[in-house]
């Protein structure tokens, strides 16, 4: 599960395909976690970190990132 | 150190496109309290989903409703319309405030008897009553609206048998301009049947005709044609004085004024769309004063308004039971409100708001109730915060019809509360319980015995 190389993304949320030429904004939590992406960290090591940062259970990070995931995906942002 | 609060993560993608000229409001609004009272605490002790009244907001409308028509025409009187909310206490607020009562049924009948309303002033509309019925009315002194000719003959059939003299006036209805023309009730006032049914009335010699009654439509948007609707009453009033002398005492242009729900595929918000009740007013006020009436013969203004005066008094709070993506992409939200409560989520794109506090972030969700069936939602396409598990929601503007058209479809329903004008809350109809569901069904002595173990 990796985010594609080529998408631009800021510290604010911003992200940008430049390959569809398609904009998105993401919350705080999601900005973190496709920074977390960018380092190719795994997905254990993205919920110690975020579980870390944010008060969360950890049964609801772990079934929210799966939904982010779909959303990444559905919006075409993971490599195949 | 401490955590940071936490939401979701989600991610949209932005869109350009057409600016909303309209403006519509972006930013998220949260009902955290209805009148001062906690929606988190309401539910924490009555139960989720819960109804909750506002008996003030009630009196407001009313008190409102009143003064706008009290202002423009010398005689009004309104009639609380039982089948929109016939919960006791509801009623019982809208006679303290004056209301007679409108009734389209035995048992509602009965309930405004039991609510102290003298048979004198209750109203009986509606195609259905029965003998026994319209006898017990007749008796009570109430106002019989006749719907048909089978009615009429048989109430001229039981005054003759019981030496009465039941009150009565005829349901006309009409072609006042607006689509679909409400002709299944009454008698038709363009083809002549109004008129029969005057002439059948007088010359019996047996019912008194005191009065001419319409309904034209539900949640009209168009004023006009109640104007047009009170000028046809007027000219068969006028018709009845010219050819039997006869003054006929009120005219009961009925009810149909709509609330500030927005109705489902309108491009814009109630709010926005909706005619006030001054304009109702000034209409059908303006349309009786102009008709030619004597002062001293100047008909009684009757109104049934029943939807416009309690919508806005009416909440339902729920809570989040689950998000969802669906297979599109698109986010969904699972609330413990049903269908089968919230009957109008059918009719109106109902106003939905968080209780607490969230985010900046909001989310295009489908909201859908727990019924595992799959007519039940609540909202086809919303933008919300980011709600969670266990969040409570608001939803606003449900005090007419949900109480009675309510299906008890695989969930109980829910307490109902009334804030009385000082928030305090009082059940006024208690959660329905497996024992109260069954205490009406019976197990043949066959099939009394489990045969499975």
């Amino acid at each position: 599960m990796k985010f594609k190389k080529n998408i631009a993304t800021s510290d604010t949320g911003f992200v940008f395909n430049p390959g569809s030429g398609d904009s998105f904004s993401s919350n705080q939590i999601g900005t973190d976690i496709i920074a977390c992406f960018k380092e190719d960290k795994s997905r254990q090591e993205i919920i110690e970190l975020i579980s870390d940062k944010y008060d969360v259970e950890r049964n609801q990070l772990e079934k929210d990132l799966e939904d982010f995931l779909t959303q990444l995906r559905e919006h075409n942002l993971l490599e195949e | 150190m401490e955590k940071l609060r936490y939401e979701r993560p989600i991610i949209k993608k932005l869109n350009t496109g057409f600016v909303n000229k309209f403006g519509t409001q972006t930013k998220n609004e949260v009902v955290s309290h209805l009148e001062g009272a906690s929606v988190k605490e309401l539910i924490h002790q009555y139960g989720s989903p819960l109804f909750v009244i506002s008996e003030k907001q009630i009196r407001r409308n009313f008190q409102h409703a009143s003064r706008v028509f009290k202002t423009r025409y010398p005689k009004v009187q309104f009639a609380w319309s039982y089948k929109t909310n016939y919960l006791n206490a509801v009623c019982r607020v809208f006679h303290q405030e004056g209301s007679w009562a409108e009734v389209v049924s035995g048992f509602e009948y009965e309930k405004a008897l039991g609510n102290g309303v003298p048979g004198n002033k209750i109203i009986f509309n509606g195609p259905d009553k029965t003998e026994e019925q319209l006898i017990l009315a007749a008796q009570n002194n109430s106002l019989i609206h006749i719907d048909h000719f089978d009615e009429l003959y048989m109430l001229i059939k039981v005054s003759e048998e019981f030496s009465l003299k039941p009150r009565v006036a005829i349901r006309v209805n009409m072609d006042t301009g607006i689509y679909p023309k409400w002709d299944r009730f009454g008698f038709n006032y363009e083809n002549g049947q109004a008129w029969s049914a005057v002439t059948k009335i007088i010359h019996s010699g047996l019912l008194s005709l005191v009065g001419l009654h319409c309904h034209i439509g539900t949640f009209m948007l168009e004023t006009a044609a109640y104007g047009i609707a009170a000028t046809k009453l007027s000219e068969l009033a006028h018709k009845i004085k010219a050819n039997f002398g006869l003054a006929v005492q009120y005219l009961d242009l009925g009810g149909g004024f709509p609330s500030t729900n927005t109705l489902k595929g309108s491009y814009l918000p109630g709010t926005d769309t909706v005619p006030t009740i001054d304009q109702f007013a000034d209409t059908i006020s303006e349309a009786i004063l102009g008709a030619g009436f004597d002062q001293e013969e100047l008909p009684l203004l009757i109104l049934e308004t029943g939807r416009a005066l309690v919508d806005d008094a009416g909440f339902l709070l729920g809570t989040v039971l689950a998000n969802k993506r669906l297979s599109d992409g698109r986010s969904s939200t699972i609330l413990d409100i049903g269908v089968n409560s919230l009957f109008t989520a059918f009719w109106y794109d109902h106003k939905v708001t968080p209780a607490q506090e969230g985010g900046q972030y909001t989310e295009e969700t489908v909201l859908y109730g727990p019924l595992c069936m799959n007519i039940d939602i609540i909202r086809e396409n919303i933008s919300l915060p980011l709600l969670k598990r266990g969040d409570h929601v608001v939803v606003h503007k449900v005090g007419a019809y949900n109480m009675t058209q309510w299906m008890q479809f695989i969930t109980l329903r829910p307490n109902i509360l009334l804030l009385d004008q000082n928030s305090h809350p009082h059940v006024i109809r208690q959660a329905e319980t497996l024992n109260y569901l069954q205490s009406g069904e019976l197990v043949p002595e066959h099939l009394a015995k489990s045969s499975l173990s």
